[in-house]
Order: structure tokens, then C-alpha cells, then sequence
């Protein structure tokens, strides 16, 4: 096991070390003391295990691709921002815009994860054991967000086909975002999230979310969204 | 406006109703929705128009043409990057999306760029091969949408430009009618196809200049801190922005005033939103020096910039480079007097065309038409904007050397004069004849 | 744009610690705010029937002596003026009208930073390295602390635009983030007899909540008007004589984190300011819900 303190190393070193793996040889990392330091194990590109010790600040895990990092406390604003893929866990609570415009892999939030989750996503997939705050999936163009708690105001504003699970109350929904109905392959597809996730929730007491498609093109009906 | 009836009496227009704003309430009354259109600003301007140079005569001396140098290299981003870029010349490409344009019109500017030994920058779409194989210095746009956004690309790319605003629609972000969202271009952005593409205004991930830092500094990460990093901002509050995108971090400002183009956007916001590149560039030089990083953090200028004399006014107020967006596209065919059955049929005329939103640009620039696409070939293209910006960078040189310069950067404020007492005022520069800058000196 | 700090002690054994404690949090926020800094500290509040004024002047070699001389004429033997860098603190058994009034007449020349019982508003220009250097803030002692670390947005770097804004008798203001109808508000609240030093949108938000408590409504009163009234993006901290208040607006865009412990209550625009605090590790920590106010107070 490798590992990297950040009360001696800097951010820079910590992310030249990593951007220097290919996945042969050194696969585990651990990275101790990040004291809510932003920045943390961005722009990875190998299938490597990182398990940071402690809250990180803003932007942690930007842009992955390939590696699977874990935070051992709570995130600020930005985790795993634009990912591509991989998985990123936080097992505490996450700040603002977590996985904003990710493209692709599985970010796992065991706690709650505050305002604009899955803002702008595009492909991820975002599994959250806690609450999400308001405008979550805001602009959500593709991939899945799963919440087992409770959603805030305007979910899904604005949502192009991106797909919503929730199970707790939705506290208002956002402009073109309706319930759908649950089909046995939404279930399917759900319950295979929540176990990659490995969190443990019955599908079928989630409601599914998705575009209405009606601000599709400029009309004058729509006015009021605009 | 004014007639003859049948009477032979003269008949009244309105100036405040007049016929385009009776169009445009028609317009608004019939469909319900706000007119979009591509182009810029169409309304007179104050503009470098307004100001012009003192040439060398007993007081200051002329360089020679031809055998006396005239440098027109600049750097820019040396400030944090390992890599800065070199320009051969202080003129770039603006960014201008593969979407907004076809794959034919990035080519074109992708080979002239490289044989000119300047950059071309992507927009809201995203990186295509074909621009990165043709432009040999590359600037990569960070938008709100985040359309097409990936780390490889980040990487791949020579410097990063974050997109705050466009002097087009500060405040506001990107469109793309639903016409020209073709499979290739829908499948770039992450969008269903054919439908007509809303724009978020603001960054998903950060708020602010105090947040812009941070994420400054996370794309610094990214990339090991080898590319320089713009910022770009559409000409507002152009003081205060200046100097909040020095205190983020940022190695280059890029700022593009009213004059700016767009493929899409709606109307009211292109003729009454942002100020002019005129009194935009002054501001920002001034911020500039006030914080003693003129010529540390360089200032790219865009917005209506047109030939040699307005990129030689831009670096006298204190510019670093210009950028070209609008205008390369002129070089390229735009608004040409060729297909004019097609311009018709799109309700306008060579000269009078702003209609690059609906797909149908009949001369193969703002399309994902191929039939379209075909009438642009990539080599002529390529070929024109190369001679293009050439007579541009001589003409620059004329008029430098003319003021005794044998650098285009030592051009400065005092080397020229206003024509008209607002472009003296905005620009900071005397009213021609006399010592009088409205706000400053010489009453 | 900013950063901003509230700290409050709990047990009032660990007062000593307030400077040493907000100290490395002012640091960790110099990034997001290198162009000044500032700090309300409450602590030796005076007896009943005093009051406490924090002045500044513009001359860093001001001789207060006569300062000193002046008050104890006035207002008696027991008055007193402690200088410190910069600024002094005036005590004094009087009204904070009256003390107040006083200054203005004799020393015109002085700006005031704030007026109460407790508060101490100290603020400059310059990195908060410098001013936690030229203040000694880590020997400071007092129940709690309002801090603020400016990056200057729409107004001048000087002291007087510097936060935290001083918003009536013990009460001051920190701001993150940046209000849109701010001119509007002045001028009606100019129009108030509310009195303003800049053109700063965040002097606005101190003088309308001022405005409200001073028509009789409590705090919590004032900051749900503020919600409705203030257009634009903000996180607050709210310095009270007691404790002190946060309130995020609507959006929520401006960062910003609690945590809590059985010592100290904590809020700053990012978490790295709070991992310097003894005993974060067993800290509850977590985000302020926008539009939500959140405080701590002292039982009196």
C-alpha cells in the first residue's frame, strides 16, 4: 500500500504522483491528512484505488477517468466534476454540484448531497443514500440519478433524457420535469444501480422522473418556462 | 422615411417606429416567441472608426518599409504555464463551435491559423479531430453547457480558454436551433437530435470569481500546469471583471466586446446588452495597470475588428492581440454576392445576411447542410483567410512603422486622436485638434 | 468575493483561545480573499451604563494621548482610550449615542468602526497574513469573532470598504457573494436617515437590517424581510453582542459550512478554515439550507 501525506506533500505532488500510474504494479493509494484541500486526485487516468483519509475540499476527483477513489469523510463543491469514468464514494455528505456535467462512470454518495447534484450530467450515473438539494439535475441530458432520501425544490429543471429515481418526497419539481411510470425494466435497471452502488433499497418504493420534452423547440406555449 | 402619396404630398415615417421596429412588433405578434438570428451588432457604434493615428513628421520619425523591422510576435500566458503561446502574430482565431460552423469552415481556419502561426480556438461544442489536426496551436473553450467537455481533450489541447460571457450576450449562453442539431453534432453535445438546444449561463460547478480561483486551479492540476489559461468576458462591467479575472489566477483576458458575433441569439440581446469594444478595451488596460499587470496577464481583444487599422488601434490602446470572429468568416464567403437565389429564399440578400441560426448559410459556413458545406472547400478557404489576416498584419505594420515603431506593442494611446468627442471620451484619447479628453484633461 | 469566518466559543474556559484559534482560519481564507481583512471580536463588554467605540484613523502615527485626555474630561476618570495598530478602543459611562455624538464634535477626523457594549471591529488593507501579524490576533481573547477576507468585486480596496459593516449597537456584518439591487436600496434607505461610508453593495445589506431592527423587529424579523428584499447572491454572517447568525439566500451559490462542537461553533465559506480547529475530527459538520437562519447565542 502506497500512500501520500498531505500535512508534508503538496497538491501538486500528490497529483504528479498519481497522473504518473498506468494500473501495473503500485494499484492502491492512500492519501492522509487532505484537511479539506481542493483539488484532490483530479484528472486521473488509470484503473487505480485511491482512498483519501478525511473531508476534502472542492473539485475532488475532477475529471476521472478509470480509477476508483473513495473519501473516508465529506466533499466539497464539485466531486468528481465532468468524470468520464470509473466510481468515486464518498461515504459522508457531499457540497454543491456534485458530479456536475460527468460524462460517464458511477459516483456513489452514502449521505446527503446538497444543491445542483447532477447538475448539467451527461451520462453519469449518481447514487446518493442520503437527500439531494434543490435544483438537482438541473439541464441532466443523460445517465441516472438514484435517491433514497428526499429531493429538493425544482427537481429536474429543465431536464433533457437524463432518468430520475427517488424515493423520499420531491419537494417540487422543475420546469418539463413529471413522474413516470415504473416498468419492470426501469426496476430491473434500478435495482442493478443500487447493488453497484452497494446500497441496500428496495426498487420498488422509488418513483421514476423524466423529461416531459415539451421545451424542446421554441414555442410560445412554453413561455412561462423560459 | 418619407413618401409621396397620390397627392404628391410627403408622407411621415416615424423614428421611433420605424419600419424594421414595425417589423419586429409584427413579427413578435404573429409567432409568439423572440426573434433569433445570428451576426452581430447591426446599429452605428462608436468604433475605432472614430479614432485615427499621428503619423511621424518633424516631431517623431518613420521606420522604413521593408528593410526596417517591424516585430509582431507576442507571448502570451507566461504568467503560470510551462508552455506559453507563441504568436507570429497579434491576430487569432475566435472561438466559433463545431455546430455553429460545419466541419469545412474549422478546417479552413485550422490551416490558415497554422500557416500564419497563430490559434484557432473550439466553442460550444467540443474539440473535433479535424480542428485539432488542422490548427497546430489550439485553444480549447470551457463553457456553462460543459457540451463535450473531456480530459483527453483538455490535455491534447496547447492552451485553455474559460468562458465567463461573449460580447454578443453577456449574461448569457449558448444556442443552437434545432436545425442544425444533426446526428454528429447531437451526439457531440449529449442531445437528443433536431431539437432546438437551451443554454445554462452560468458554470455548473462554481460561482464567482473566489470560486473561479479554485477551479483555476483544478484544471491547472488536470493539465500538470502546462497550458496557459484565458478567461473570457463579454464587455461589461469591464473594469471590475478585468481585475477579478487577474485575481482568479487567470494568464490571459480575453474580451470581446458589443460588436461581437454569434451564430444564434436572440436579437435584444445583440443590440442592447454590453458596451462597445471601444471604450471596453480602454477599461480593461486601465484595470490592467492599476493592478501592474499590463503586459503580464495579456488582453486578446474581439469585436468587431475588421483590417490592419482597427488591430493597430486595439494594441495602441493597449492590447496584447485581437481576435477575429465574425470577419474570418467574411474572408470566408459570408454575405458574398454568390447564390443569391439562396440568400432570397432565406428572405435576404448578399450584404444584408445575418441568418447563420437556420442551417441554410448559402455559402457553406454556419451549416451542417453537406449540399451547403460543399460550396466552401477547406484549401480556399484556408487560402483566403491566410491572405486575409497577411494584408491585415501588413497593413498593421504600415501604420506602426509610420508612428516610428519597430515593435506592433509600442503603439500606445498617444499616437492617435479622436474624430468625435464621445470616441475621445471612451477611448481616453484628445478630440482631434484640441487637449480635451471629456472627463479627464484639457477643458 | 470573499471568505468569511464565524467563530463562537461555548465554554467559556477556552475564551483565551478565540485569536489563536481564527487566526489560521483567516489564513486558509487569503486566497479567496487577498485585498483585506477584518475582524469583530466581542469580549471585555463594560459595566452597566458604559459603552464601547472602536475608531480609526488614517494616520498611522496618531498620538491618542489627547484622545485619552479629552474623554476623561467629558465623561469621567474611569473613560479610557486603548490604542491598537491603527485603531483604538474608547470606553467610557455613557450612552453609545453620546460618546458617539462626542466624536463626531472633537474628532471628526476619526472613523468609526463600530459602537456597543462588547464589539470590536478591527479592519485593513493588505493580506490577512499581514493584518493577523500587525494585529497579534492570535493573543485575542473574547466569547466569539466575525471574520472576513475581501477580493474587492464592484467597489475600492480601502479600510472603509473593507467588511465587517458595522449595522447598529453591538451588530455587525460579513458578506460572501454579490447583491444586484443594492443602489436602489441606499438611496431609500439614505432617504431613511440611514448614513453611508461606500458604495459597497454589502454596506447596503448591514444598513437595511439595521434599518428593520431599528423599526422594532428582531433579528430573525429582519433577516426573513432581508430574504424578500435583497435580490442577488449571498451567504451572511451576522455578528450579535450574544452570538452569531447565517443565513444563505435562495440560490445558494455562495459556499459556505457549519460545524460544531461541545467547545466552539464554526462557519466559514470552506472547509479547509474549519480542519484547523481543535477537535474537528469529532466536529458535526455539515451545509446551511439557503433561505434558513442558523445561530448560537450566550444565555445572558
Amino acid at each position: 500500500m502506497n500512500q501520500i501525506d498531505l500535512a508534508t506533500a503538496s497538491t501538486r505532488d500528490l497529483n504528479i504522483r498519481l497522473h504518473q500510474l498506468d494500473g501495473n504494479g503500485d494499484r492502491h493509494w492512500r492519501v492522509l491528512h487532505p484537511n479539506g484541500k481542493h483539488a484532490l486526485a483530479v484528472g486521473l487516468d488509470a484503473p487505480v484505488e485511491v482512498t483519501i483519509e478525511g473531508h476534502v475540499g472542492y473539485y475532488c476527483a475532477g475529471m476521472n477517468k478509470q480509477a476508483h477513489i473513495t473519501v473516508r469523510g465529506s466533499a466539497g463543491p464539485g466531486l468528481a466534476e465532468n468524470i468520464m469514468s470509473g466510481t468515486v464514494r464518498v461515504m459522508g455528505n457531499t457540497s454543491q454540484y456534485a458530479a456536475a456535467s460527468g460524462h460517464g462512470g458511477l459516483v456513489v454518495i452514502d449521505g446527503d448531497a446538497s444543491a445542483r447534484c447532477g447538475i448539467s450530467m451527461k451520462g453519469v450515473d449518481i447514487v446518493v443514500g442520503g437527500s439531494v438539494g434543490h435544483m438537482s439535475a438541473f439541464m441532466a441530458q443523460a445517465g441516472r440519478l438514484v435517491v433514497c432520501g428526499d429531493a429538493g425544490q425544482h427537481l429536474g429543471d429543465s431536464i433533457y433524457e437524463a432518468i430520475l429515481y427517488v424515493r423520499g418526497c420531491v419537494a417540487s419539481l422543475g420546469s418539463d420535469c413529471v413522474e413516470k411510470p415504473m416498468t419492470d425494466e426501469h426496476l430491473a435497471t434500478l435495482g442493478a444501480l443500487l447493488a453497484q452502488a452497494n446500497i441496500a433499497a428496495d426498487p420498488r418504493a422509488f418513483r421514476r422522473y423524466g423529461s416531459a420534452r415539451q421545451l424542446y423547440h421554441y414555442k410560445i406555449d412554453n413561455a412561462d418556462a423560459y | 422615411m418619407s413618401g409621396n402619396d397620390q397627392l404628391g404630398q410627403t408622407l411621415r415615417g416615424s423614428a421611433t417606429f420605424t419600419p424594421a421596429v414595425l417589423d419586429a412588433i409584427y413579427r413578435a405578434a404573429d409567432t409568439g416567441i423572440y426573434e433569433i438570428r445570428g451576426f452581430g451588432a447591426k446599429r452605428q457604434l462608436p468604433s475605432f472608426d472614430d479614432l485615427i493615428f499621428l503619423g511621424a513628421s518633424m516631431s517623431r520619425y518613420p521606420l522604413e518599409g521593408y528593410r526596417e523591422t517591424c516585430e509582431t510576435g507576442v507571448t502570451i500566458g507566461a504568467r503560470f504555464a510551462k508552455t506559453p503561446i507563441e504568436l507570429k502574430v497579434p491576430v487569432t482565431f475566435a472561438g466559433m463551435s463545431f455546430g455553429a460552423l460545419g466541419t469545412h469552415a474549422k478546417e479552413a481556419l485550422g490551416h490558415a491559423a497554422t500557416a500564419l502561426g497563430t490559434t484557432t480556438t473550439t466553442g460550444d461544442g467540443g474539440m473535433t479531430d479535424e480542428e485539432r489536426n488542422a490548427s497546430k496551436t489550439l485553444v480549447y473553450q470551457v463553457l456553462p453547457s460543459r457540451y463535450g467537455l473531456n480530459p483527453d481533450d483538455l490535455r491534447r489541447a496547447d492552451a485553455i480558454e474559460i468562458v465567463v460571457g461573449q460580447g454578443a450576450k453577456p449574461g448569457g449562453g449558448g444556442m443552437l436551433l434545432g436545425q442544425k442539431i444533426t446526428a454528429r453534432v447531437a451526439e457531440m453535445r449529449t442531445l437528443p437530435e433536431g431539437i432546438d438546444q437551451r443554454s445554462a449561463c452560468r458554470h455548473p460547478d462554481w460561482t464567482g470569481p473566489d470560486d473561479l480561483e479554485i477551479k483555476i486551479q483544478e484544471l491547472r492540476e488536470i493539465t500538470d500546469w502546462e497550458k496557459p489559461i484565458y478567461v473570457k468576458i463579454g464587455a461589461t462591467r469591464t473594469a471590475y471583471d478585468v481585475a477579478l479575472c487577474v485575481k482568479s489566477g487567470a494568464d490571459a483576458i480575453v474580451l470581446d466586446g458589443m460588436q461581437g458575433g454569434t451564430a444564434a441569439t436572440q436579437e435584444v440581446f445583440i443590440e442592447h446588452v454590453g458596451i462597445p469594444t471601444l471604450p471596453a478595451v480602454r477599461l480593461a488596460v486601465e484595470a490592467l495597470q492599476e493592478l501592474d499587470m499590463h503586459r503580464k496577464v495579456q488582453l486578446i481583444v474581439s469585436g468587431g475588428i475588421r483590417s490592419g487599422a482597427d488591430v493597430a488601434k486595439a494594441l495602441a490602446l493597449g492590447a496584447d492581440a485581437v481576435s477575429l470572429g465574425s470577419a474570418a468568416l467574411v474572408a470566408l464567403g459570408c454575405n458574398k454576392p454568390v447564390f443569391v437565389d439562396d440568400y432570397e429564399q432565406l428572405g435576404t440578400a448578399p450584404g444584408y445576411c445575418h441568418h447563420c441560426h437556420t442551417g441554410r448559410c448559402p455559402v457553406g459556413i454556419t451549416t451542417q447542410d453537406p449540399v451547403l458545406e460543399a460550396r466552401l472547400h477547406p484549401e480556399q478557404g484556408a487560402r483566403w483567410l491566410q491572405n486575409y489576416v497577411t494584408v491585415m498584419v501588413m497593413e498593421l505594420q504600415t501604420i506602426a512603422r509610420a508612428c516610428g515603431k519597430s515593435h506592433v506593442l509600442n503603439l500606445e494611446p498617444e499616437d492617435m486622436v479622436a474624430l468625435t468627442i464621445e470616441a475621445a471620451a471612451m477611448a481616453g484619447v484628445p478630440l482631434a485638434g484640441t487637449n480635451w479628453i471629456p472627463g479627464r484633461s484639457g477643458a | 468575493m470573499c471568505g468569511i469566518i464565524g467563530l463562537f466559543i461555548k465554554n467559556p474556559e477556552l475564551e483565551c483561545q478565540l485569536g489563536a484559534w481564527v487566526a489560521p482560519m483567516l489564513v486558509e481564507m487569503s486566497e479567496r480573499g487577498p485585498d483585506s481583512a477584518g475582524i469583530a471580536v466581542y469580549r471585555d463588554p463594560v459595566g452597566e451604563g458604559a459603552a464601547k467605540l472602536t475608531v480609526v484613523s488614517d494616520d498611522p502615527g496618531y498620538d491618542w494621548t489627547g484622545v485619552t485626555a479629552g474623554l476623561q474630561q467629558a465623561f469621567g476618570h474611569h473613560a479610557a482610550c486603548r490604542p491598537w495598530v491603527n485603531h483604538a478602543v474608547l470606553t467610557a459611562t455613557a450612552t453609545a449615542d453620546e460618546l458617539q455624538r462626542w466624536l463626531g464634535v472633537q474628532y471628526p477626523m476619526l472613523r468609526l468602526t463600530s459602537a456597543g457594549t462588547t464589539i470590536e471591529i478591527y479592519k485593513e488593507k493588505g493580506a490577512p497574513r499581514e493584518f493577523i501579524n500587525r494585529f497579534q490576533l492570535e493573543s485575542l481573547s473574547g466569547s466569539h469573532a466575525v471574520c472576513h477576507t475581501r477580493m474587492a468585486t464592484e467597489s475600492a480596496v480601502t479600510t472603509e470598504h473593507s467588511h465587517p459593516f458595522s449595522t447598529g449597537l453591538d451588530l455587525c456584518l460579513v458578506h460572501n457573494g454579490s447583491l444586484s439591487n443594492h443602489n436602489r436600496l441606499r438611496a431609500m434607505l439614505q432617504r431613511q436617515g440611514v448614513a453611508f461610508q461606500t458604495d459597497n453593495d454589502s454596506e447596503v445589506a448591514a444598513g437595511y437590517l439595521m434599518w428593520r431592527l431599528r423599526k422594532g423587529a428582531t433579528l430573525e424579523e429582519a433577516l426573513a424581510a432581508a430574504l424578500r428584499d435583497l435580490d442577488g447572491f449571498y451567504t451572511f454572517a451576522i455578528g450579535t453582542r450574544d452570538g452569531f447568525a447565517v443565513l444563505r439566500d435562495p440560490f445558494g451559490c455562495k459556499p459556505a459550512v457549519l460545524a460544531e462542537t461541545d467547545d466552539w461553533a464554526a462557519m466559514s465559506s470552506e472547509f479547509r478554515a474549519i480542519a484547523t480547529l481543535p477537535g474537528v475530527e469529532h466536529a458535526q459538520i455539515w451545509e446551511p439550507v439557503p433561505e434558513q437562519i442558523y445561530s448560537w447565542s450566550r444565555p445572558r
